[in-house]
């Protein structure tokens, strides 16, 4: 199985390192960086618990061959608080109570982070809609939504 | 020890709703869930999966996969051990399959590689010779005399008197299972009104996000040690143990953070394989399921086929209740057809019933718990039953459900009287909220109501704590937290010993470090584990009063606990030791205070549920949009109202799906052919409303705060009530779950052609 050397921004620092050639870029995070943050929840796209951010745009990592990272930006959920403080998304989802089991939070968390950059005030409806991608089988969504419209409240508010 | 109502007033922590102990982990991606673990050495493994849904197997030839460079073992059902046992031999051949593949997916083979993507390789490479069967997936095809036969050595097992039902031929059928009271016969024939109706529902996956995964280790001085995903680590340990022919004694499960089960992390299946594995090669193993092979082959909840009879006077007193009901097992026998049969008639008091259930074997994944199993299924089919009735009799439906309304000290089914229960307060409340009194507008829309019933759990929980120097408690749990029970749980401590819920560090622990706990599962962790932390609590008290006595040298009796934890002696003020002043003492005074505490108790609440949900259909589509939907429960006490409210959200989603979009699709040779996301259709977020939630709070008397348990019987209504909102919105009467565009729009057609005098065939297909 032939290996790749792959350069990338990962969360603000610069990585190199060697993944297998037919890795996604989920299985690189994962297997090759330690990065065990984004989940697996079904390796074709339909679940977005691996969601990661990908020169600002919100990606599925499970669909994108680690090749094609090369020179690309990333932001995963373990980049997403500061040393000091949670990011506001973090804050009002344990607020909100709006995880379970927890498994398709860091998800929710990246793709709701990748809404509000583009639209920092959505509506119930436009959450709703750009959510539709990730899968939560505990909550009913219910919370999630709440917590993100309560999220978007904090950082506009602060700004 | 007695458990007392304390009047919920005067909680300061029970009732609020503080954040999770584990949050911080669960949102910065910190948490460890089981496909996570990591570990020197560690191998990759894969499992290979049957085909076929019905096949015997010839041979099995992996010296090619063997041959491949990184490659380090591959095992059938030949490297488990043998058993004597018909039960154990079932429970083997689920795990992988020895003789015969029971369901597409089955496991058959399992490799051990360097590398996940090398064990894939390795699976193309083992070579299987089949015999193709023809399978059944069908429960009623199933029962037929002519079916195909899973198992030639089963016979029907008998809980049934009076039954003309063979029990020595082959046969698909392992439990025919019938509970009665009074005279059904004759009731019947005094009834003013007869209504009889049949119904199915169809497969539905528990959907957990995070697939099955488990890593094993077995060492060379024989102790294995499992880090996986599981609701019951005790039971599963014990499992792995009968399954590998070992004690328990011998196998350690390390529960790792899970990522949802609903009943479906209870079965092991992963865990014998990863250990054989690992002991084939000296090396850990590290084993995750495939979201197809989720679907293909582990279990769903039972299809079924439910007939309904019932018989009532004019007034709306239902004198005769008859229920038949078959549930699909699955490969193996245990469906849920014991708690489908005993929900059935829950929240009502009937006179006379009769109800037989049956539990049929199918080429289909062996049935697993999923969230009040059995219940949704059988008290759809009630549900719905008594709402037809209700239109029959012209009677408000709820009005219809309170005049047979069950109640404290009337008989469940199997003839036990219930404990103080809140059937009646539900259904109150249903009637008089707001939202079944408003006026429902516009066009294609329509309302249902339907309640729910369940039993919940009580069993084995254990638990140890600790007071720290500081003044702190550690909390060892042995429930696994899927939904934040780690908060309930500190909380009830935290309140039987009037300490900040902050005070308390929960820690879920593994199998080795705390008494037997039973699954997290049957609604029974923030009830049973519940009842630990409160009995912890009181033994801690005692011991505090007893060290501050033993320092000041005075009988304990003089000595008090306050509701301030306060530790003191009343008649002199010097005598005054807050908790922490008294726990910076212990290291000196004897040693740190701790206990440990394992019960099993049997007073659980039952659980009732009305809902209330309004939809809009397109008539263009067959798709049906929640307008509305409101969730009334008797939740007992609302320990963390949030969590409470998350669970009935959690509930009421997963029988929206069941209601109207989820199902298991096999094509004629048995293939599961929607195996994804993507095809097994489960709601997002765009598929939802907010869902209102009522918490009505009716005390189990039997616990010492409360609780009931309030997981499961949220699943309960949807289906019965979007039935009944369908037929407001159409006039169809509809039979089956789910009610799928596919499934409303080939009605709504053949509807319109019926309707339209001539111009259609009458067939309305597409």
């Amino acid at each position: 199985m032939a290996k790749i050397v792959l350069n990338t921004i990962i969360n603000g620092e610069n990585r190199e390192f060697l993944a297998d050639e037919r890795d996604s870029l989920l299985e690189a995070l994962r297997e090759r960086l330690g990065l065990m943050g984004a989940k697996e929840g079904c390796n074709n796209g339909n679940c977005g618990a691996c969601a990661v951010i990908m020169d600002g745009r919100l990606v599925n990592s499970c669909c994108v061959m680690a090749a094609e990272i090369e020179g690309a930006e990333l932001n995963t959920i373990e980049g997403l608080a500061d040393a000091d403080s949670l990011h506001p998304l973090q804050e009002a989802f344990l607020e909100n109570a709006a995880l379970q089991c927890g498994i398709c939070t860091p998800g929710f968390l990246m793709a709701s982070k990748a809404l509000l950059d583009e639209n920092p005030d959505p509506s119930e409806e436009e959450i709703r809609w750009w959510l539709a991608g990730n899968l939560c089988r505990c909550t009913g969504y219910d919370k999630i939504i709440r917590a993100v419209q309560d999220s978007a409240q904090r950082i506009n508010s602060s700004s | 020890m007695v458990a007392t109502e304390k009047n919920r007033d005067t909680y300061k922590v029970i009732g609020t709703r503080p954040v999770r102990p584990d949050g911080t982990d669960k949102v910065t991606g910190r948490a460890a869930y089981a496909a996570d673990t990591q570990m020197t050495n560690l191998l990759h493994a894969q499992v290979l999966r049957s085909p076929h849904a019905h096949a015997i197997i010839k041979s099995i030839d992996a010296s090619k996969a063997l041959a491949l460079p990184g490659v380090k073992a591959v095992i059938t059902a030949a490297d488990l051990p043998d058993t004597d046992s018909d039960s154990t031999q079932k429970l083997l051949d689920n795990v992988i399959a020895s003789n015969k593949a029971l369901y597409h997916g089955h496991a058959v083979a399992a490799v051990a590689a360097i590398d996940v993507h090398i064990a894939e390789d390795a699976l193309d490479l083992i070579q299987v010779e089949y015999e193709i069967l023809t399978p059944v997936t069908d429960v009623r095809e199933a029962m037929l005399s002519d079916a195909p036969i899973l198992h030639p050595d089963l016979r029907t097992s008998l809980q049934a008197t009076n039954v003309d039902t063979a029990t020595d031929i082959e046969t698909n059928i392992a439990l025919h299972l019938r509970q009665e009271r009074g005279d059904v016969e004759g009731a019947f024939e005094n009834s003013d009104v007869i209504i009889e109706r049949e119904f199915e529902t169809s497969w539905f996956h528990q959907g957990y996000i995070e697939p099955h995964s488990a890593t094993a280790f077995w060492s060379h001085d024989g102790q294995i040690t499992i880090w996986n995903s599981s609701q019951g680590p005790f039971v599963q340990r014990d499992s792995i143990a009968r399954l590998l022919n070992l004690t328990a004694q011998d196998i350690t499960v390390i529960p790792q953070e899970i990522g949802g089960g609903f009943g479906g992390k209870i079965s092991v299946y992963l865990e014998p394989i990863a250990a054989v594995l690992s002991k084939v090669t000296a090396q850990p193993v590290r084993l995750t399921m495939t979201r197809e092979a989720v679907f293909q082959a582990t279990g769903p909840t039972s299809a079924t086929y439910n007939r309904i009879k019932l018989g009532a006077m004019h007034d709306g007193t239902i004198v005769a209740a008859q229920a038949y009901l078959a549930f699909a097992a699955g490969a193996f026998p245990g469906s849920p057809i014991n708690p489908g049969v005993s929900c059935a008639f829950g929240p009502y008091y009937f006179e006379n019933q009769l109800i037989d259930g049956f539990d049929v074997v199918t080429n289909s994944p062996k049935s697993a718990a999923y969230r009040a199993p059995g219940a949704p299924a059988s008290e759809y089919a009630v549900e719905s039953t008594i709402n037809e009735l209700a239109e029959r009799l012209e009677m408000d439906p709820m009005e219809l459900r309170i005049k047979n309304a069950t109640s404290e000290g009337k008989p469940n089914s199997a003839g036990a009287p219930f404990p103080r229960i809140g059937a009646k307060e539900v259904m109150d409340a249903v009637k008089n909220h707001p939202h079944y009194n408003s006026e429902l507008q516009g066009d294609d829309v329509g309302r249902g109501v339907a309640l729910g019933f369940w039993h919940n759990a009580g069993l084995e929980s254990g638990s140890s704590a600790t007071i720290n120097s500081d003044g702190s408690v550690s909390l060892s749990v042995g429930s696994v937290d899927i939904g934040g029970t780690r908060a309930s749980l500190a909380m009830q401590l935290a309140e039987t010993l009037a300490l900040t819920y902050e005070q308390i560090k929960p820690h879920v622990a593994d199998t080795d470090s705390v008494p037997f706990t039973h699954v997290t599962g049957g609604s029974r962790t923030t009830f049973a584990g519940g009842w630990v932390a409160y009995e912890l609590g009181i033994e801690l008290r005692e011991k505090m009063r007893q060290r501050a006595a033993d320092i000041w040298d005075v009988d304990i009796e003089e000595v008090e606990y306050t509701d301030d934890a306060i530790v003191k002696v009343n008649s002199d003020e010097e005598k005054t030791f807050t908790f922490s002043d008294l726990a910076k003492k212990m290291a000196t005074t004897g040693g740190q205070i701790s206990a440990t505490v394992s019960i099993n108790k049997t007073s659980q609440g039952p659980a009732y549920a009305g809902h209330i949900v309004d939809i809009e259909v397109d008539k263009d589509t067959g798709k049906v949009t929640i307008l509305r939907y409101t969730a009334i429960q008797d939740v007992g006490t609302a320990i963390h109202p949030s969590y409470v409210e998350g669970q009935i959200h959690g509930g009421v989603a997963q029988g929206l799906g069941m209601a109207l979009t989820e199902e298991y699709y096999y094509d004629d040779d048995g293939h599961l052919v929607n195996s994804s996301f993507l095809d097994y259709r489960m709601p997002t977020a765009l598929d939802l409303p907010m869902i209102d939630t009522e918490l009505v709070e009716v005390p189990n008397p039997g616990h010492p705060y409360g609780v009931r348990g309030v997981g499961e019987v949220p699943i309960v209504p949807p289906m019965p009530a979007i039935q009944q909102a369908i037929t407001d919105a159409t006039g169809l009467h509809i039979y089956q779950m789910p009610v799928s565009p596919r499934v409303l729009l080939e009605e709504l057609l053949e509807s319109k052609n019926l309707s339209s005098n001539g111009h259609g065939t009458g067939e309305g297909r597409l």
